[in-house]
This record gives structure tokens, C-alpha cells and sequence, in this order.
């Protein structure tokens, strides 16, 4: 008996994302139906086929709902304060340039109080991938408006619906100078790994948008229905369009969801600027920075 | 350890005091540096961009001092010695990283060159308005040390020490200097590479799979290691146990805070720093820290040829405070002089530790100038009289 169960046991594959994950600190704390575990999945599965020593992957949060991503990535891994996730990830990188720094955070943390350290890490091109969870709405503390609510949607401080215009944040990053910039929904399981695949190996600022439903307060609260339907809202409602002109990509209430590829190009990062600054202006006196 | 002799510059300068702070940064082996312009910070920066490039280090003008107060943290633990300078108004907008640092025991130095305030205050010109704010200013319980020099030679050692107690403690420094030492100008000796003790990074060595990286030593501080060795670390500025893991419970609390708090009090003793002057027998006792243990000289000077019996005390580290040797003069002497560029700081702290035992003075000044010594002789005299 003993040993048919350890049979049964044996023969059970083990899901092969569990070695990314610190198994030790599950269960999460996000919700059912909740789109953060969805896109933590695609992330793990893009680590996979990556091909990166996950030694050197740094993985650096702010906080919020996604914000608690690094706390459950077997990565090293940094939970840091509100919005500034970017700003310790320029520190980090900088003084390793050995690492893959990825920086996964909500929107209200990397685009109402951190917006100003992502403007300027997207200007400096620093090497890093930025993955935004958008869902619309601070998370983690019940439900407030955030620079990404659409106007119309009622938040716990905007009860009377929202009249702030969102940022359109692809169109951001790319006015900003990231040299890779994407969007899509915790649907596109498969587009959306391999475009943190992509943003993994280019050089430079890569930027990835994922929308994603929380059912819990957004959904709620908008009588969007519960997760699922917010999953067939964006199945029925994406449009992939690569290349698309991010001026045209902003997103409105409940409306079509222009997704893809937007930006993919070259243009050298920070440290290689510098180094080929340095060496310029002090020739053979100049050591090239490696960290 | 001894510091890098290719970028000492070893030998007798003239130097302003910030630039000092630059090159004891450089000989503590300080090789990552982000700030944010700041009156009358700045020379600090610019001296470490200007000396930078050429013996292995990044400087990087981040966007505000919100982001370098934070970007020195993601160098720490990539492996570097870091640091960031700033003034008031940057200080302010510091505090929550001082906390993040004191809670994730990230070693680095946050250099303040104080200027009046509050908000913009007096931009060029003097203050010690900022002494509170360092010990206070992030919001929670928990330890921090604070240097204050009086020279540039001053800012050059004591910087050196600030960063070695930071990596022995695994505390944030901050190094609250002023303006008036950060712009005068005076002689500055370099001592040659071989002559600077550099505490090294307290990195753990032993085997990888018991590695906990919040489990404290004897001294109540643990061994770190950096992005990239292997360990898979977590470091979360919630509340959290050995493994680094959040724990949202009083329990976690308890284990946890007392420890931030203690590594320092516990360790007051071989931390505190601080010079005395015809302290033995001494009947007022004149406390002072920055630039106003110079200003004091002359008044104390006066006051003993006039044949009062008046003892120098002069911080140099003023976090944590001599708490003791503030209790056990006050049982001996007649009254503590505390002269300061501020409304009442470490007065407070003196008046607390003297325990009633002896009367307290406080001689404020709101900053924009040093003292006139007439005022901090006055100030002897008139306690002498209880008044
Ligand atoms: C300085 C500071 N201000 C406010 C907060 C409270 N706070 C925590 S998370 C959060 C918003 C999170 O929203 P978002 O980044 O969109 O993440 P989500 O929870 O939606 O994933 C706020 C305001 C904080 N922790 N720190
Ligand atoms: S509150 Fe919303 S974002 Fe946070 S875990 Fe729940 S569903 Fe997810
Ligand atoms: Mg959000």
C-alpha cells in the first residue's frame, strides 16, 4: 500500500516552475482569480528558456500587491519601498553589471509615486526590465485611484467615478527612450513569455505593460464580473497590433486593447556610454568599468 | 584590512572640508556614490565625480535624493561601499531610506551638511538643526550612529570611521557635518595607504546550506553576503525573520526590532567617541559637537584665566550618546554649557542624562553665523550664579 502510494507519488511531474519559486513561503497572498500569479508564471517559464545563470538574476520589487513578487521568486531577490524599486535597481546594476536586474511592480508604484525614478532610468537606458502589473487600481491597500484608472471607473477614492486622464504607458516609456516596449494581458500567456523572453535579452531599458484583473477591488467595484470575466473581456477585446504607434495605444474604460510589440530597437546603454565616454576622454588612462 | 594605495592621496593638502569627506570616502574604499545637488553639500560630489573615473568607481547624479538615498542600497548589497550626500531639504526627503538601510542592515554612509531650516532656510550658510533627525527622523524604532567633525581633517578621518563602523554594525552612518566645516579650508594630511585600517564587509563564510542571513553573531549583528553569490537572498523592509522572510506577527516584532535597536546600545561603549579638556576637575562642563567646540574654545579659555574651573566635552560621535559619562559628571560638577546652532538638540539629551544632579543651559542660536564665545562665556558665568 505504502508503496503504491509512493509510486503514485513519484509519478506525479513536478510542476517545473516550482524551482523558481520559493515553494517554502507558499501559499501567496493574492487573491483567487487574481492576474499576478498568472504573469509570475509566464516570468518563471521566460526565466526557463532564457538561458541566464539564475544566479545573477536580481529581482527587484516596490510595494504593493505585485510588489510582493520578490518575496516569492528563488531569485535574489529585493522588496523595497513605495515606488523606488527602480532607483535600487540602477544601484544594484551599476555596481554589477554582471547582473540581469528586472525590476516587477504594480502601476501605481512605478507610475504615481516612483513615475519620476522611471522617466529618468528610461532616459539613461539602463540595462534593466521593467515589468509592470497594471490593474488598474492600488491593490494593497484597498482599491484607491491610481494614474492608470480610466476615466469612468470608480476607485474606494474616486466613488464618483474617475475624471483624471491616465497615462498611456507604452507611449511613455517609448517618448522616454526605452529600447523595447511591449503590452499585453495576463491572457496572452504565451505572447507575454516570450516578450519577457525578448526584454530579458536586449540590452538596454526593456519595458513591459501587462494588464491584469483585480477581481477583488477593481472588478468588484466596476461589476466587471470576477477574474474570469475580466480574462474574457481581454480575449474578446485585445487587438495585437506590433509596431503599433504608441501615441494611439491609450486604453479607456472597458474598451479595445491594442497589445503587441511597440518598440524594439538599439541604442547604447548607460554603462556603455560611459565607458566609451571615459575612454574617449581619458584614453589609456581608463580602466572600462565592469563593476 | 588597508585601504587602496593607488587612490590615496597620500600626503599634506589644503583642503575645504567636503572635499575632505570626498577623499576620506575614496581611502574607506567608497566606490559608489549617487547624490543629488545640494548647497553646501555639492563640492562633495563634485570632487568624487571629478576623482571617479579613474580609480574604479561610478558616480551617477540621480534624479532626486529619494532615488540616491536608495540606488546606494541596491550598491551595497551588488558588493560595493556606498555612500550619499546631501543638506537639509535632501535630508528630509532621505529619512524613509535611513529606515529601509537600518532594517535591511545595509552598511552604507549618509553624509548631511547641515544648513539652516527649516524647508529652505538658509541655504549657504550654518546650522546644527538636523541632530534629531538623524537619531529620529525614519519613522519606527531602531539604531543608527552619527559622527560630527570639526575640521577638514576631521572629514577626512571620521568619514574613514564612518564607513568601518557602518560595515562592523551594519547600520546606516550618517555623518553630520555643517556648513562651516564643509567650506573652510585648512590643512589636511593624508596618511599613506598602508597607515588606514579599512573594516572589511562582515561576508559569510561558511557553508552555503545554513546560511541565514539575518541570524545575528555574539554582537548581535549578522553576516551578509551580495546579489550574485549563489545564496538566493531575500531582504524585505517588512518585519522579518532569520531567513529574511516577511512574518507579519508581534512575535517577528519582537525578535526583530529589539536587535536593530540593541546592536547599537549594547555596543554603545566601543562606538561612542568623544574628547575632554580639564574635565578632572572642572565645575562647568561645556558640551558641544561641529563647529561650535571651536567657537567654544575662546569663551572656555577666557573663563579659566579668569580662574573658573571649566572642562571641555566635545562629541565626536554623537550617536549613540555618553549617556554614562554625562550622568556620572553631573554628580560632580556645578553645570553643563550646551552650545549649539539650533533651539535645543543634544541639550536635551545632556539635560536627560544629568539626571537633576546638575542644572543644564542651553545656549541656542538659530543658525546663519556661529555663536559669538561672548555669549557661550556669558552663559558660564550665569550658571555659576544658578541662573
Ligand atoms: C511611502 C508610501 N506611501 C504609501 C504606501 C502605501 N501603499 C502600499 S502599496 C500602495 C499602492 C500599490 O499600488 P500598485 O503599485 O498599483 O500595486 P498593486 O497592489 O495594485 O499591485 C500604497 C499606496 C507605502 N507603503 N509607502
Ligand atoms: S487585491 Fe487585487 S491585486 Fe491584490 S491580490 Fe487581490 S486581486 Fe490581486
Ligand atoms: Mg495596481
Amino acid at each position: 500500500m505504502d508503496e503504491q502510494i509512493l509510486e503514485i507519488e513519484e509519478s506525479i511531474p513536478v510542476n517545473p516552475i516550482e524551482s523558481f519559486l520559493r515553494t517554502d513561503r507558499i501559499p501567496h497572498i493574492w487573491c483567487p482569480g487574481c492576474g499576478i500569479g498568472t504573469t509570475v508564471n509566464c516570468f518563471t517559464r521566460a526565466l526557463e528558456t532564457s538561458g541566464l545563470d539564475l544566479n545573477k538574476v536580481s529581482i527587484v520589487s516596490g510595494i504593493g500587491c505585485t510588489g510582493r513578487v520578490a518575496g516569492y521568486l528563488n531569485l535574489d531577490s529585493f522588496h523595497t519601498t513605495h515606488g523606488r524599486p527602480i532607483p535600487f535597481a540602477t544601484g544594484l546594476k551599476l555596481a554589477n553589471p554582471e547582473l540581469k536586474v528586472v525590476v516587477y511592480s504594480g502601476d501605481g508604484d512605478l507610475f504615481a509615486i516612483g513615475g519620476n525614478h522611471f522617466i529618468h532610468a528610461a532616459r539613461r537606458n539602463l540595462d534593466m526590465t521593467v515589468i509592470c502589473v497594471n490593474n488598474s487600481i492600488y491593490g494593497m491597500t484597498g482599491g484607491q485611484v491610481a494614474p492608470t484608472t480610466p476615466i469612468f471607473a470608480t476607485a474606494s477614492t474616486t466613488p464618483h467615478g474617475n475624471f483624471e486622464q491616465p497615462f498611456n504607458l507604452p507611449y511613455l516609456a517609448d517618448s522616454c527612450g526605452a529600447v523595447y516596449v511591449a503590452r499585453w494581458t495576463a491572457y496572452h500567456v504565451r505572447h507575454l513569455t516570450k516578450s519577457i523572453k525578448e526584454a530579458l535579452a536586449k540590452k538596454g531599458f526593456s519595458f513591459i505593460e501587462i494588464l491584469a484583473p483585480c477581481p477583488t477591488l477593481y472588478s468588484r467595484r466596476n461589476k466587471l464580473g470576477d477574474g474570469l470575466d475580466q480574462m474574457l473581456y481581454y480575449k474578446e477585446n485585445s487587438e495585437i497590433k506590433h509596431g503599433a504607434n504608441t501615441k494611439e495605444v491609450a486604453l479607456e474604460f472597458q474598451s479595445k486593447i491594442i497589445v503587441g510589440k511597440f518598440v524594439d530597437r538599439d541604442r547604447p546603454d548607460y554603462l556603455t556610454l560611459m565607458n566609451e565616454h571615459y575612454q574617449k576622454k581619458f584614453g589609456d588612462k581608463y580602466t572600462p568599468y565592469k563593476g | 584590512m588597508k585601504a587602496d594605495p593607488k587612490a590615496v592621496l597620500t600626503g599634506a593638502h589644503f583642503l575645504d572640508g567636503d572635499h575632505a569627506c570626498s577623499e576620506g570616502a575614496i581611502a574607506a574604499g567608497c566606490r559608489f556614490v549617487a547624490g543629488y545637488p545640494i548647497t553646501p553639500s555639492t563640492e562633495v560630489v563634485e570632487r568624487i565625480a571629478e576623482r571617479f573615473p579613474l580609480i574604479g568607481g561610478v558616480f551617477i547624479q540621480m534624479e532626486d535624493e529619494i532615488a540616491s538615498s536608495i540606488a546606494i542600497q541596491g550598491a551595497v548589497w551588488a558588493g560595493k561601499k556606498a555612500m550619499t550626500v546631501t543638506s537639509g531639504p535632501g535630508f528630509s526627503l532621505m529619512m524613509e531610506h535611513i529606515g529601509l538601510a537600518a532594517m535591511t542592515e545595509t552598511p552604507c554612509v549618509f553624509v548631511d551638511v547641515q544648513r539652516g531650516g527649516p524647508s529652505t532656510g538658509l541655504p549657504t550658510q550654518p546650522a546644527q538643526g538636523d541632530m534629531m533627525q538623524a537619531r529620529w527622523g525614519s519613522h519606527g524604532d531602531y539604531g543608527i550612529i552619527a559622527l560630527s567633525p570639526n575640521s577638514p581633517q576631521e572629514c577626512f578621518d571620521l568619514t574613514i570611521k564612518a564607513f568601518n563602523l557602518s560595515e562592523q554594525y551594519r547600520v546606516p552612518v550618517l555623518f553630520m557635518m555643517d556648513e562651516c566645516v564643509g567650506h573652510m579650508t585648512e590643512r589636511v594630511i593624508i596618511p599613506p595607504a598602508e597607515e588606514i585600517n579599512i573594516f572589511p564587509r562582515r561576508f559569510y563564510e561558511g557553508p552555503r546550506d545554513e546560511y541565514l542571513p539575518f541570524k545575528p553573531d555574539e554582537d548581535l549583528v549578522p553576516k551578509i553576503v551580495k546579489a550574485g553569490d549563489g545564496y538566493k537572498i531575500h531582504v524585505t523592509g517588512l518585519t522579518h525573520d532569520e531567513k529574511g522572510y516577511p512574518v507579519m506577527t508581534a512575535a517577528a516584532q519582537e525578535k526583530l526590532i529589539p536587535r536593530l535597536v540593541n546592536k547599537i546600545k549594547l555596543n554603545a561603549e566601543k562606538i561612542i567617541e568623544y574628547k575632554e579638556d580639564n574635565i578632572d576637575d572642572a565645575e562647568v562642563v561645556v558640551v558641544t559637537y561641529g563647529i561650535t567646540s571651536r567657537v567654544a574654545i575662546p569663551a572656555i579659555n577666557q573663563a579659566r584665566q579668569e580662574g573658573i574651573k571649566v572642562g571641555h566635552l566635545r562629541l565626536i560621535v554623537v550617536w549613540p550618546f555618553p549617556e554614562k559619562r554625562i550622568t556620572e559628571l553631573a554628580g560632580r560638577i556645578k553645570s553643563f554649557i550646551v552650545p549649539e546652532l539650533n533651539q535645543g538638540q543634544i541639550f536635551y539629551e545632556v539635560e536627560r542624562n544629568a539626571y537633576g544632579k546638575a542644572p543644564v543651559y542651553l545656549v541656542p542660536h538659530a543658525g546663519g553665523t556661529v555663536h559669538n564665545p561672548k555669549d557661550i562665556y556669558n552663559a558660564i558665568i550665569k550658571s555659576l550664579k544658578g541662573k
